[in-house]
């Protein structure tokens, strides 16, 4: 569970080594046996990334069979039961307008998972070019693109979601669009530090005199290399997408009204917490299990995937 | 070492100006017009000689190119304008808000670095210990916590429990605006204040102390294995020193990093924790003058802001000579 991110940021000019170092690892596991089953060997034996493990699978049954599972609609009013605490019928209560919160919740996981997951490919998909660009030609390219992420690291992140969201009007594709275009930056950094070690490596210099273009070497050579730090970012990112989803549809800039978001869903409770505490219990809930199941699976893959960590 | 703190501080500048000019071009396509606002909200029908007027006082007419040029010109001599809802000086919103923002920030970094610290201290030396494992899932748990929800739970255990329940005056906690804003030396709350302080402060810092207690952790494991490690505890020095003084000082470094860094989400907590506790910082107000639209705050305070979040990390960077005075700050150049 230890955390050993190298720094980043603006700082890491000052660093005197490069991060990295999975490439002799690689090399010493693909040896001894085949990588998967290590890396799920080491994995299993993790207590809390199986607990994240399961929660993670049990969150994606719930979204596939969220017709089966959930007793009510979305949008059915049960006009007997206003702001009703949890029963046999409405087993995490109704809402303020009669909604069965449970069915909302239930939903809500389709909406989190994504958001989650489609933003945070795009994110991924911007870092790795970008960052695969600049640690690779270096020089004024490696600069500029440098310098455009300071800037944008340099705005609070909020403040420019917020800003972006409120242009393009409040949706789902909205949200996903404004986490994926402003959530690269991480990622770039991570794919430079490990490009920048890596592209000094003998078997990059075999592949260049054999003639091989650029973008071949990068993305076929050099990028499986640099997958392990990306894996990890990426599910630990998926967690954070979500958390910053519900960021947004609480302060009101995410997406509207039927839609079973858990952040919109906390916020519509936030004026009766003392009356009706269940309409910000389960829905917060649910945002604190699934970023849990992320963060627990990510840190057991860094660990599976590291073991000079351990 | 000077030369490097004026390159890092001239490096801000381009920074600020294309941070703020992207938020600026972002504004000038956010749906809604500024000058039905300023005329008296958006559902009403002002008179058209209103309109008129603020349209040719605040130059909306001009092209953007313009309005653009004048934006700058107005900003590099610090005149920030006025708000264009209530017509207050931004400078005045900026000091106000601000020195709340700030009272608040300093007591969560108190927080983040007396809890954060001990307790990746004593999870790294006692390892695999119960207290390091309740550590581990308690961090884990405090990073998946939305902020709001956790501030809502702090809500609802210290303050609406004990008024359900009767308790007694001294154990209620308040958990709206900012009380009666009495402070000593600054930041120390007195009479009632700390009541107000309390919770807002502690949703603040959650999510940096949970983020400053792993990396602790791991930096200082990283560190207990090191050969001057063995090198300070054979040449018979008593264990806490051995620990505080060649061990913590050298695990410091990544941990400084992180708060450093760390610093961009803590402005997004501040927006949240501000807004949940309806504290009259910067951070609620950035928040309510995006979603006004109103332009001159948002861009204002977000400067304050953005000028903040550089010289705190250019401060982070000239603390890692400090902590390591084998980096030297001479060199650097492009990243």
């Amino acid at each position: 569970m230890t955390t050993t991110d190298s720094p980043t940021g603006p700082a890491t000019e000052l660093q005197a080594t490069e991060p990295g170092g999975g490439v002799s690892d690689v090399a010493d596991l693909a040896a001894a046996r085949p990588l998967r089953k290590d890396v799920w060997r080491r994995f299993k034996r993790n207590r809390l990334a199986m607990v994240g493990l399961a929660l993670l699978i049990l969150l994606v049954l719930t979204a596939i069979f969220a017709d089966f599972i959930a007793p009510h609609s979305i949008t059915d009013r049960d006009s007997t039961q206003f702001r009703k605490g949890p029963s046999g019928d409405h087993y995490f209560g109704t809402d303020t307008i009669g909604r069965d919160v449970f069915s909302r919740v239930v939903y809500g996981t389709r909406v989190s998972l994504k958001i989650g997951i489609a933003a945070t490919t795009i994110a991924l998909v911007i870092g790795l070019f970008l960052g695969a660009i600049a640690g690779f030609f270096g020089g004024l390219l490696d600069t500029l693109i440098m310098r455009v992420t300071d800037i944008f690291l340099a705005i609070p992140y909020i403040v420019l979601a917020v800003a972006i969201a409120s242009v393009l009007g409040r949706s789902v594709n909205t949200v996903i669009f404004v986490l994926g275009f402003t959530g690269w930056l991480g990622i770039c950094r991570i794919v430079r530090s490990s490009f920048l070690s890596l592209r000094q490596l003998e078997y990059v210099e075999a592949a260049t005199a054999l003639g091989y273009s650029r973008f071949r070497i990068m993305f076929r050579h050099i990028l499986p290399n640099a997958l392990q730090p990306i894996i990890v970012y990426g599910t630990i990112a998926v967690g954070s997408v979500i958390l910053s989803e519900a960021a947004l549809s609480f302060l009101g800039v995410g997406p509207v009204d039927p839609t079973p978001a858990w952040g919109l869903m906390v916020s519509d409770g936030k004026s009766l917490l003392a009356v009706s505490p269940h309409l910000l219990f389960f829905p917060g809930m649910a945002i604190f299990l699934t970023v849990l199941a992320f963060v627990f699976v990510g840190d057991g893959l860094r660990d599976a995937l590291d073991p000079k960590l351990k | 070492m000077t030369s490097y703190i004026i390159r890092r501080l001239l490096l801000i500048i381009p920074t600020v100006f294309f941070a703020l000019s992207f938020l600026f071009f972002l504004f000038f396509t956010l749906p809604g017009d500024p000058v039905t606002l300023i005329a008296g909200g958006a559902d009403r029908t002002p008179n058209p000689i209103t309109i008129q007027q603020i349209t040719e006082r605040y130059g909306f007419d001009d092209p953007l190119v313009v309005q653009f040029k004048d934006y700058w010109a107005r900003t590099v001599q610090w005149d920030l304008g006025e708000s264009f809802q209530t017509s207050r000086s931004v400078n005045d919103v900026l000091g106000e808000r601000s020195v709340n923002s700030l009272r608040l920030a300093i007591w969560a970094v108190i927080i983040e670095i007396v809890v954060g610290l001990s307790v990746g201290l004593v999870s790294a030396i006692r390892r695999y210990s119960l207290s390091d494992r309740l550590t581990t899932i308690f961090t884990a748990g405090a990073s998946a916590v939305p902020v709001f929800v956790l501030g809502f739970i702090l809500q609802y255990g210290f303050a609406v429990v004990p008024n359900l329940n009767d308790w007694p005056e001294w154990a209620r906690l308040r958990t709206s605006r900012l009380g009666p804003d009495t402070w000593a030396f600054f930041f120390i709350p007195t009479g009632e204040q700390w009541r107000y302080l309390i919770l807002p402060a502690v949703t603040l810092a959650s999510v940096s102390t949970a983020l400053a207690a792993r990396m602790t952790r791991g930096s200082m494991l990283e560190v207990l294995r090191a050969d001057y490690m063995r090198t300070a505890r054979a040449k018979g020095l008593r264990e806490r020193d051995v620990v505080a003084r060649h061990g913590l000082r050298n695990a410091m470094l990544p941990v400084v990093t992180l708060i450093g860094i760390d610093f961009g989400t803590v402005i997004g907590s501040a927006v949240l924790t501000e807004t949940v506790f309806s504290w009259p910082g910067l951070g609620s107000a950035i928040a309510e003058s995006v979603q006004d639209r109103d332009l001159p705050i948002a861009l204002g305070l977000t400067l304050a802001v953005v000028i903040a979040y550089s010289l705190i990390n250019l401060l982070v960077d000239l603390s890692y000579a400090w902590f390591d005075p084998r980096i030297r700050l001479t060199k650097g150049g492009a990243a």
